[in-house]
């Protein structure tokens, strides 16, 4: 076979760079990983101890309550950002696409601003503003008449999670925004003129002709944000610290990850733990993946133009 | 047409809708700014004010620039991201010209097996890298850095750019083999200089994790001298929490390098994105 048709070096050459790095840094680590959670330290030395670790992460009340505190929130993480930011990045591309509109260019570019900007800087700005000393959001709820509303946002536990997600939300609108004003944009012109023709305008035409087109856009979003969701852990970690306080009311399963792996204050680090939290996100993020792409993706009705 | 699809009245709305949400993006931006140019006094006073000449004050920036070593950290994230940048771009670039170029066998497996990453976060192997990366002794290196980045951003540079290649005419790249050139010169000269948009648009999308990454540089490279930016600023801030000037300044001086780069490919961004939806 090879003396029928010479071996094209040059693919190899074009390959070998990418997948090199991308095997060795990104695919073994994940495999090994995967492997070390089937690990533990026993008697004599760390042995294959199997599945027990993630029974012991499902099942012992020492770890599990923990895990399912961490997925909990995390679930409601995702939840508030689907509910939130979705929603309202739609809302503003949908308006940004009306035609003609002024300033539209500038109104893009101010709103991917937070998008940009680090963590670090999210997490701490919006701690200042929160904080009942400084007395930024008192002040401005106090100009409306609403002083009496406010409370120590990140410091109450029934608060905190849900006010970390909004800070979250503020940040990433722009994502959904821009992908979703991408797919507006790509609706043809004849598509809308047919719909006005037939005297759908304003809202109903959003709602009839232009969503039903984006919903494959709408899709991407979702699984972007699901994937960010259970992966996040910077915000949580620059605005509570590693404890996720108080009370761990904001423990999601990144900061549960950092916590197990390198330990904090009094516990010690396990990486044999810490890679069995790492194999349940992988597991959690790969169903949500082939749910989206079995259950939901091949479902969606694509329109060709 | 255009008057059935606009009315004075909706075009009032958008805009006040527009406004509301670009004054709440833009707010904590301004405050953190504005308030890192007055004294510790003038900040708790009217926090709101504009740091008019009677309490402006530079005491933040004196100390931020005294205790931490920002230029160093400025660098070393300077490095980090351009050296990462460079080769996702480059190692990206030919993979995705080899998978969009030749039929080979297992084109489409070899795709699929790069695409995974985009799915699957490599924080996930973080264990298992930091041993790698203990084993070759490149624990607080930049190189550590470098690597995993390049490794992180290849998934979506390869998918991007291999989608943009599928549509560089298959014309020229013959002429160009009739003119005798080898497969590597009609990469470079041909087909890498017509995908530059698309370079661009792949290079802000992985630059911004990168540049804003707290994750690995904790874990890979938290020593003094090869801490990135928003590691140092994150420590600093965390040593100086009750220095509200200081703290605001490091906040500020944290925000301006990639506001200033966003301002500059913000154009090229946009047009990468909406670029690619119209396919």
């Amino acid at each position: 076979m090879a003396a029928r048709k010479p071996v094209r070096w040059h693919i190899a050459v074009f390959l070998a760079p990418a997948v090199l790095v991308y095997t060795a840094i990104m695919i073994i680590p994940l495999i090994g990983t995967l492997n070390l959670s089937l690990f533990n330290k026993g008697p004599d030395g760390v042995q294959f101890v199997g599945l027990a670790n993630f029974a012991t992460l499902f099942g012992d009340p020492r770890w599990s309550a923990s895990f399912w505190n961490a997925l909990g929130n995390n679930a409601w993480f995702f939840l508030i950002h689907m509910l939130v930011q979705n929603p309202i990045g739609i809302a503003l591309a949908a308006i940004l696409s009306t035609p003609k509109l002024r300033m539209a260019a500038f109104y893009r570019t101010a709103i991917f601003i937070p998008t940009i900007l680090s963590f670090v800087i999210v997490g701490f700005v919006w701690k200042l503003i929160l904080s009942p000393i400084w007395g930024i959001a008192p002040g401005l709820l106090d100009l409306v008449g609403l002083k009496s509303l406010f409370a120590p946002w990140l410091g109450r536990e029934e608060y905190a999670l849900t006010t970390l997600a909004l800070i979250s939300v503020w940040q990433f609108v722009g994502i959904p925004m821009m992908l979703i004003y991408a797919a507006l944009l790509s609706i043809p012109d004849e598509v809308l003129e047919a719909a006005e023709m037939d005297g759908i305008t304003g809202a109903s035409q959003f709602w009839k002709i232009k969503l039903p087109l984006i919903l494959p856009s709408i899709g991407i979003i979702s699984i972007l944000t699901f994937v960010g969701n259970f992966n996040a852990f910077d915000l949580i970690y620059v605005a509570q610290g590693a404890l996720a306080g108080p009370d761990f009311s904001t423990d999601i399963l990144g900061t549960f990850l950092y916590r197990t792996f390198f330990g904090f204050q009094l516990q010690l680090g396990d990486p044999y733990m810490g890679s069995a939290i790492a194999g349940a996100m992988f597991g959690i993020i790969l169903l949500g993946v082939c749910i989206y792409l079995f259950g939901i993706q091949t479902r969606l009705r694509r329109y060709q133009f | 047409m255009a008057r059935a699809r606009t009315s004075i009245g909706r075009t009032i709305a958008a805009h006040a809708i527009l406004i509301t949400w670009t004054v709440i993006a833009l707010f904590p931006v301004f405050v953190t700014v504005v308030n890192s140019f007055k004294s510790r006094r003038a900040i708790f006073a009217d926090p709101l004010a504009l740091p008019w000449p009677q309490h402006f004050d530079l005491v933040g920036y004196t100390t931020v620039l005294k205790q931490g070593d920002f230029f160093g950290y400025f660098q070393n994230s300077m490095i980090v991201t351009v050296a990462s940048l460079f080769f996702v771009l480059l190692f990206g670039a030919m993979a995705a010209f080899a998978l969009s170029e030749y039929r080979f066998k297992g084109n489409l497996l070899m795709g699929l097996y790069l695409a995974l990453g985009i799915m699957i976060p490599i924080r996930l192997g973080t264990v298992a890298i930091l041993q790698i990366m203990v084993a070759g002794g490149l624990v607080n290196t930049l190189t550590a850095l470098i690597l995993v980045y390049t490794a992180q951003g290849l998934p979506l540079a390869v998918f991007i750019l291999s989608e943009f290649m599928k549509t560089v005419s298959d014309d020229l790249k013959n002429a160009g083999r009739i003119d005798g050139l080898s497969e590597y010169a009609i990469f470079f000269t041909l087909v890498l200089p017509l995908v530059r948009p698309a370079m661009a648009t792949v290079a802000v999308f992985t630059m911004i994790p990168i540049w804003n990454d707290l994750w690995f540089p904790l874990i890979l490279a938290p020593a003094e001298e090869v801490k990135t930016i928003t590691l140092g600023s994150q420590v600093f801030i965390g040593q100086f929490v009750t220095n509200w000037n200081a703290v605001l300044a490091a906040l500020s001086l944290a925000i301006l390098p990639v506001l200033v780069l966003y301002l500059i490919f913000s154009r090229q961004l946009i047009r990468g994105i909406t670029a690619g939806a119209v396919k």
